[in-house]
């Protein structure tokens, strides 16, 4: 009865609840996209981490993967170094550099990786072959759209290119295999996969890249056996490299909390805030409708309705209107995050997987918590105003008026 | 209509109550001494000035008011002390209270309104269905049912809130200035329906300013500044 006489209360004044429960859809929605702001990044940066098994990466000492040119001299040794470890079960080492592809009008430039096809985490094959020869190149759908190549075309590829000779250099002629997905890459960017020792090949004829490719790596990844512990296989490494600085997802995951920190705080500060826009916008109407029906609840005291049922009541109609206002707020922050990833993800340089608005479950969830809570906390005190109204007081007051 | 006690016991014993309610800096002394009985079976009016503490009276015969001092007493028990955990519960087995604002629920229909009272009390659905449609009957609308308060007139209104009182069989129905907002013809049809409850057993106390719905009544307790100035006897 109770719930009945919360529904009948909130259908009397249709527009006044259907305005409120806008309100705190809008509310509700601003708070979604916040905890999935404030959560999405890192779990979307763990999970791109995590996307092809690997859970170590070794970047020369000191460095973040690819964050500068530098590179790991001595891959054979490492690599046999790294196998002598028994819960080390995959190794593959990466070799990244700049190429140029010359063509009619100028040149198409990007980034290349050399890597071990068998062993490879870097991209997935979306169509054609993979790199199953050695003069085999496989590019993404940015290069192969910049080239207007097709599967199957010969590219004359080079490492270096000096533009006061305008000469290229380390130069190879390739056949474009396959079109793939790099797992890292930025969606404006164009890359390509070779193997790595026709990268070093094709290095060790360039005079203009000044870089020496040969027995070098600019990365490790590594796959721990099942059911090892990736820290202690981290910590065993740089005991035993010293060249390398290793990443654990773990230590990746906190590199990235720290630098995204004001993101989590931002959206926390927000989220707050929108919670309490509708924590207010409930409270005030529910405590609106209370003043208004103040004659209504003595009379329902009066013929004996209990203060904790009109309670009941009053907290029936906070939490309907939060409740409703959760379940569509969900749907529009739903609709709001995917179009803040889609202008947010195409910043530029930024790993195509990485999504910035996340959807969790448990984020969700929270959210609807928070709400529902939130719901309850909103009508608790026009609940406790219609409760504790003196019965003849009130009564006398709306025969006066 | 009502559980009624025994025709001649005494229902309402109201002894040397006070009523004082603070006002700015001063009080005001709305009863000063008030004594009455009111037996089973009676059919009491209450009359007087504006202000003379008529409403003041029944409210705490009604107990959702205390008085400052004095007892209550309400189908033998003290009624002035209640927690309010008490009073609410007695008040929904006990009492029936009509206002002059019949105060119904304008999003429910005629019988659930009646219903409503019955619901707290925890009478089955259908057998709540089943009296109010009775009730609703008894006062004349059983075509009316399924209206809702917007769909009633003001008599047919006040009539939905006399069967609301007599939902859960009180001892005691207490009516303030019950046909205050109604014609002449529709309170007649009021003080009719009043006599009738009475003749079927039920206990009135009518708080009014409408003289015939006074003259209705089996007695009048006349009252003047808080004070009760004449009792009449049963007539």
């Amino acid at each position: 009865m109770r719930a009945e006489l919360a529904k009948a209360s909130l259908i009397r004044h249709r527009a006044r609840t259907a305005l409120a429960i806008v309100g705190v859809a809008v509310a509700s929605a601003m708070l979604l996209d916040m905890v999935m702001l404030a959560t999405g990044m890192r779990e979307s940066f763990r999970e791109l981490l995590l996307s092809r098994g690997f859970e170590l990466r070794l970047a020369p000492k000191g460095t973040l993967p690819f964050d500068t040119d530098a590179t790991i001299a001595g891959v054979d040794a490492i690599t046999a170094t790294l196998r002598a470890n028994p819960d080390i079960r995959d190794i593959s080492p990466v070799l990244g550099a700049a190429i140029h592809v010359p063509t009619g009008d100028g040149d198409v430039s990007g980034s290349a990786i050399g890597i071990d096809p068998s062993v490879q985490g870097d991209y997935e094959l979306v169509s054609g072959r993979d790199l199953t020869r050695p003069d085999a190149i496989v590019v993404n759908e940015y290069l192969l759209r910049r080239l207007g190549a097709h599967i199957g075309d010969t590219l004359n590829v080079a490492l270096g290119y000096d533009p006061q000779t305008r000469a290229y250099s380390g130069q190879r002629r390739l056949v474009l295999s396959g079109v793939a997905r790099f797992i890292y890459g930025a969606n404006d960017q164009g890359g390509a996969a070779l193997r790595r020792e026709t990268l070093e090949t094709m290095g060790a004829s360039s005079v203009t890249s000044g870089r020496v490719l040969r027995d070098r790596a600019s990365l490790f990844m590594v796959k721990v056996r099942d059911g090892a512990d990736p820290e202690q296989v981290r910590n065993w490494i740089e005991a035993r490299v010293p060249t390398v600085t290793a990443i654990s997802i773990a230590t990746a995951i906190a590199e990235v909390d720290e630098r995204l920190s004001y993101f989590r705080q931002l959206a926390f500060i927000l989220g707050a805030v929108s919670l309490f826009v509708g924590f207010l916008l409930v409270t005030t109407l529910v405590t609106v409708s209370v003043n208004e029906r103040a004659g209504e609840i003595a009379v329902m005291r009066a013929i004996g309705v209990s203060r904790w049922h009109v309670v009941q009541q009053i907290l029936f109609e906070g939490v309907a209107i939060s409740l409703a206002g959760a379940v569509l707020g969900l749907g529009l922050g739903l609709v709001t995050a995917r179009y803040l990833n889609t202008i947010l993800s195409a910043f530029p340089g930024l790993p195509m997987a990485i999504d910035f608005f996340l959807f969790q479950p448990r984020a969700a969830w929270s959210a609807l918590g928070l709400l529902i809570a939130s719901g309850i906390g909103a009508g608790a005190y026009p609940a406790w105003r219609a409760a504790s109204l003196p019965i003849a007081e009130s009564l006398r007051r709306e025969a006066i008026a | 209509m009502s559980d009624a006690p025994t025709p001649g016991t005494t229902i309402v014993s109201v002894r040397d109550v006070h009523r004082d309610y603070p006002l700015g800096g001063d009080r005001v002394h709305a009863l000063q001494g008030v004594t009455l009985e009111v037996e089973s079976g009676d059919y009491v009016a209450i009359v007087g000035p504006s202000g003379c503490g008529k409403s003041t009276l029944l409210n705490l015969i009604g107990v959702i008011d205390k008085p400052t001092s004095g007892t209550v007493a309400v189908a033998g028990k003290r009624v002035d002390a209640m927690s309010d955990g008490e009073a609410t519960r007695f008040r929904l087995h006990n009492i029936g209270f009509v206002f002059q604002r019949f105060y119904l629920m304008p999003i429910l229909s005629a019988v659930e309104n009646v219903a409503l009272p019955m619901a707290e009390a925890k009478v089955p659905r259908e057998e709540r269905v089943r009296r109010a449609s009775e009730l609703l009957t008894y006062v004349g609308l059983g075509s009316r049912l399924r209206h809702r308060p917007s769909e009633l007139s003001g008599g047919e209104q006040q009539r939905v809130a006399i069967a609301r009182a007599l939902a859960n069989r009180p001892a005691l129905l207490l009516a303030d200035e019950p046909t205050g907002e109604l014609d002449a013809r529709t309170s007649g049809e009021i003080i009719a329906l009043f006599r009738r409850l009475n003749a079927d057993g039920t206990t009135l106390v009518v708080v009014s300013h409408d003289e015939d719905l006074a003259a209705a009544a089996r007695r009048q307790i006349h009252m003047r500044d808080g004070r009760v100035v004449e009792q009449g006897g049963s007539s």
